[in-house]
């Protein structure tokens, strides 16, 4: 009989752990998270950056622990199963940017691809032109890894610098329980250095451990599974091989019946939790990010994984998509439920450009 | 012996290895052809395209965690 870890690595691993983030996703909103945003790399990179004072949007400040245990789970599974492998070196500036031209492009959807699959599973249809986007993006992606893109080879790294996003982590868990705060202005705002919104998406949260042990239990399985909610239609169309793919349909299937169960399933184009109904700038958001995100490798889930796994590249990512939500705020590039922001649209072309450069600049000869 | 090719996916990021491979596998009929990689989620992803092509597939531990794919049809 097959371990539970030769099932995570088998055909059955991402179906599993698609199931089980369908399932835990719309708990979490049931326990208190937005609507359709049990998990969202996008969203809660965005309320880390608020609860971190680098951007000023009220409504979107809360240290996410989901995002954490994401990271801590896969260190655990990495460690337990011997993959814990520290390395770096490879374009770290350029996928730091792309980390948040990702962002800017996810948050002009109001989501990253975990997300919007699980828009989809709560019914909310403009997430079909967010895939759509997504897929389109994919595959542009797709296009510059057969003329040969490569953002290098990384190097076996020492451990320390494998456990500095870990240990982020643990800080940023530590900042959230202790929330510590030096002082208030004359007006009477807290001056930080941590913030917590007091209304708006950023107030509404599940219980901490809850949010914890979710995360910490979805790393582990996606450690050990690989899932990826980007390599799957990646892999689909590249290689031909549906193995994650499978996984997120599981995960949309999964979300569509806990949402039936728990009243919580709402068909419809309008009055969709956090999301807006422009067609044009749900796809065009998503197509920005589904090209960074494959030109970096993986989706914003998968690239914590990895940073939890050691990789140093996949950390300077993950903090490439922090900075770019704070960015994407303070520039007003961000979507509301009322639409794009001001600047979202010239933001994302600007992002196209540059992942295009980046994709067409850095092709090696294919040679193996 | 037929064929013997080489690939060295060490170090690189997903989808990266499992195309080079597979581009290896698809230049030939039958022969061998060798993976090196450093990573356990690209020795999945070959692992499960060379074995979907008819291809034989055998693990060898290398020093300083490489692993060489060696896939045989």
């Amino acid at each position: 009989m097959p371990s539970f870890s030769q099932v995570l690595t088998s055909r059955w691993g991402p179906i599993l752990t698609g199931i089980a983030v369908g399932v835990l996703a719309p708990v979490l909103v049931k326990l208190g998270n937005p609507g359709n945003m049990g998990v969202c790399v996008a969203c809660f990179s965005r309320d880390i950056a608020g609860a971190l004072g680098l951007h000023r949007a009220a409504a979107v400040q809360y240290i996410r622990p989901e995002i954490v245990g994401f990271v801590l789970g896969s260190l655990a599974a990495a460690l337990a199963f011997r993959e814990f492998k520290p390395r770096t070196g490879s374009a770290p500036v350029v996928r730091f940017l792309l980390g948040m031209f990702a962002m800017i492009g996810a948050l002009v959807f109001l989501g990253c691809p975990w997300r919007a699959y699980l828009r989809l599973g709560g019914g909310d249809w403009n997430a079909i032109f967010g895939i759509l986007g997504l897929v389109a993006g994919i595959g542009l992606g797709i296009v510059f890894l057969r003329m040969g893109f490569s953002l290098g080879r990384s190097r076996p790294a020492s451990p320390v610098a494998g456990w500095m996003l870990p240990g982020m982590m643990v800080v940023l868990f530590l900042l959230l329980v202790f929330a510590p705060k030096f002082g208030r202005d004359p007006q009477g705002a807290p001056v930080g250095p941590i913030f917590f919104s007091t209304q708006g998406p950023g107030s509404q949260h599940a219980p901490l451990l809850i949010s914890l042990a979710v995360g910490l239990l979805v790393g582990f399985l996606a450690q050990r599974s690989r899932f990826c909610t980007v390599g799957a239609f990646r892999d689909l169309i590249l290689l031909r091989d549906a193995h994650l793919f499978n996984g997120i349909v599981a995960l949309i299937v999964a979300a569509f019946f806990t949402n039936l169960a728990l009243g919580q399933f709402n068909a419809g184009f309008l009055n969709q939790p956090v999301a807006h109904t422009n067609v044009l700038w749900n796809f065009g958001g998503m197509v920005l990010a589904g090209l960074a995100f494959t030109l970096a490798g993986g989706c914003p889930g998968r690239q914590l994984f990895l940073a939890g796994e050691g990789d140093g590249d996949a950390a300077i990512f993950s903090l490439g998509m922090i900075v770019g939500t704070a960015v994407s705020h303070n520039f007003t590039a961000a979507s509301s439920p009322s639409g794009p922001g001001a600047y979202g649209p010239a933001m994302v072309i600007v992002g196209l450009l540059v992942c295009i450069v980046v994709g067409w600049g850095m092709r090696e000869p294919r040679t193996a | 012996m037929g064929q013997v090719t080489t690939v060295d996916a060490r170090g690189l990021s997903c989808p990266l290895p499992a195309l080079r491979a597979q581009d290896a596998l698809k230049q030939m009929a039958s022969g061998m052809v060798e993976v090196l990689m450093d990573s356990g989620t690209s020795c999945d992803n070959v692992t499960r395209i060379a074995q979907r092509g008819g291809w034989t597939v055998r693990v060898e531990e290398q020093p300083e965690g490489t692993v060489k794919l060696i896939l045989k049809r």
